[in-house]
């Protein structure tokens, strides 16, 4: 009982940082600033749901499953920003960057 | 010695993925183990950098700290985008410096700095990294190297 | 309440389409289908749980590589134009990496 709620509190929260994610990556000005926001929906949300899920699956197979499924979501999403992010620079993309930031003289 | 505790170790993960017992998929588990064995002794993988199973008893220390980190940086940027107390973003492009001394540990920080939202690695060399971050602060705490100290003391250390 | 979650996964994708419609480079779009195919993986695990047929986890564990590859791929040929590398390529490439 106690479980079955605390994992409807855990999916919860990732659902909502989920829409807040989608909500970031919508609202956000340009490519850098809204890679942070998917940032959001690729880490903390998968993590609750994934962990929420497994409070549910109880000890077995399946939640051995979803734990690997989060580590590989953790292995290969970062991968995947850097990879996006470093080709966008390359391809002469530039940020809009902030009033206080301080200007880099980049190539 | 290395690739025998591999071929050990992807058993393992063959027999918790199915979950059947019967001779027939067994067998098969073997030989794709052997298969997976011949192929990384043939790409020459098996070695400390890519099967790093001597930094295995440091990871859930490192990984307490990456999920704080995580979920700190999750939390400054749900404020962002709703706006929470004034927060705003300010985009910052920065070099920081590369504090770390192996290849390996250079690709955990620079993922570490991806993982936790609102800081992006975007290049890597051999004395900086370029970070893209969300806000000042977010930048400025990186640039201090506190985090690079961090996975230093969690991983490398004995 | 398996319901309600799927439901939420689903706006999220539904957001994450928003900008790879609308997205005005290409790399805006390859960020939102990343995004996308994370989403696809929970959602998939959701069902799974939903529907109480856990053969379905394999799918989701197989679609989180078969994405992260997916993504890999559109940005090459994004990138370079094609999948072929020669080896002058690799080696611009490397020197760009390096500096």
């Amino acid at each position: 009982m106690i479980i079955d709620i605390l994992s409807w509190i855990l999916l919860m929260a990732g659902g909502i940082l989920g829409i807040i994610g989608g909500i970031g990556i919508y609202r956000f000005p340009d490519f850098y600033s809204r890679l942070h926001a998917a940032g959001i929906t690729d880490t903390l949300c998968a993590l609750l749901i994934l962990l929420g899920l497994g409070l549910q699956a109880g000890w077995g197979i399946a939640s051995f499953k979803l734990a690997l499924i989060f580590i590989f979501l953790l292995f290969t999403c970062p991968t995947a920003s850097h990879a996006l992010a470093n080709a966008a620079l390359h391809s002469g993309l530039k940020p809009k960057l902030g009033k206080d930031a301080a200007r880099l003289n980049h190539d | 010695m290395k690739s025998f505790s591999f071929a050990a170790l992807l058993f393992l993960f063959w027999i918790s993925l199915s979950g059947y017992f019967e001779p027939l998929l067994l067998g098969l588990g073997l030989a794709s183990v052997a298969l997976t064995v011949f192929l990384s002794k043939r790409m020459n993988v098996i070695d400390c950098e890519s099967y790093p199973l001597h930094l295995s008893s440091k990871f859930p220390n490192f990984f307490v700290y990456l999920f704080r980190e995580i979920i700190k940086a999750n939390i400054d940027v749900v404020a962002c985008i709703l706006g929470w107390r004034g927060a705003s973003i300010s985009p910052q492009l920065v070099k920081i410096p590369q504090l770390q001394k192996t290849d390996l540990g250079t690709v955990i920080y620079a993922n570490t700095i991806t993982l936790t939202p609102g800081t992006v690695s975007i290049e890597l060399s051999e004395k900086t990294i370029t970070i893209h971050a969300l806000t000042k602060e977010a930048a400025d705490e990186l640039a201090t190297g506190s985090m690079s100290n961090e996975i230093s003391k969690r991983i490398f250390e004995k | 309440m398996f319901i309600a979650i799927s439901l939420a996964i689903l706006i999220t994708m539904g957001l994450a389409l928003t900008r790879a419609l609308a997205g005005p480079t290409t790399y805006d779009r390859i960020a939102a289908v990343n995004m996308f195919g994370t989403k696809t993986v929970l959602l998939i695990a959701v069902l799974a749980l939903l529907s109480g047929r856990a053969d379905l986890l394999d799918i989701a564990l197989v679609y989180a590589l078969i994405n992260f590859i997916g993504v890999i791929a559109a940005l090459k040929l994004v990138t370079q134009g094609d999948f072929h590398t020669t080896d002058k390529d690799t080696i611009s490439a490397d020197k760009g990496e390096l500096e």
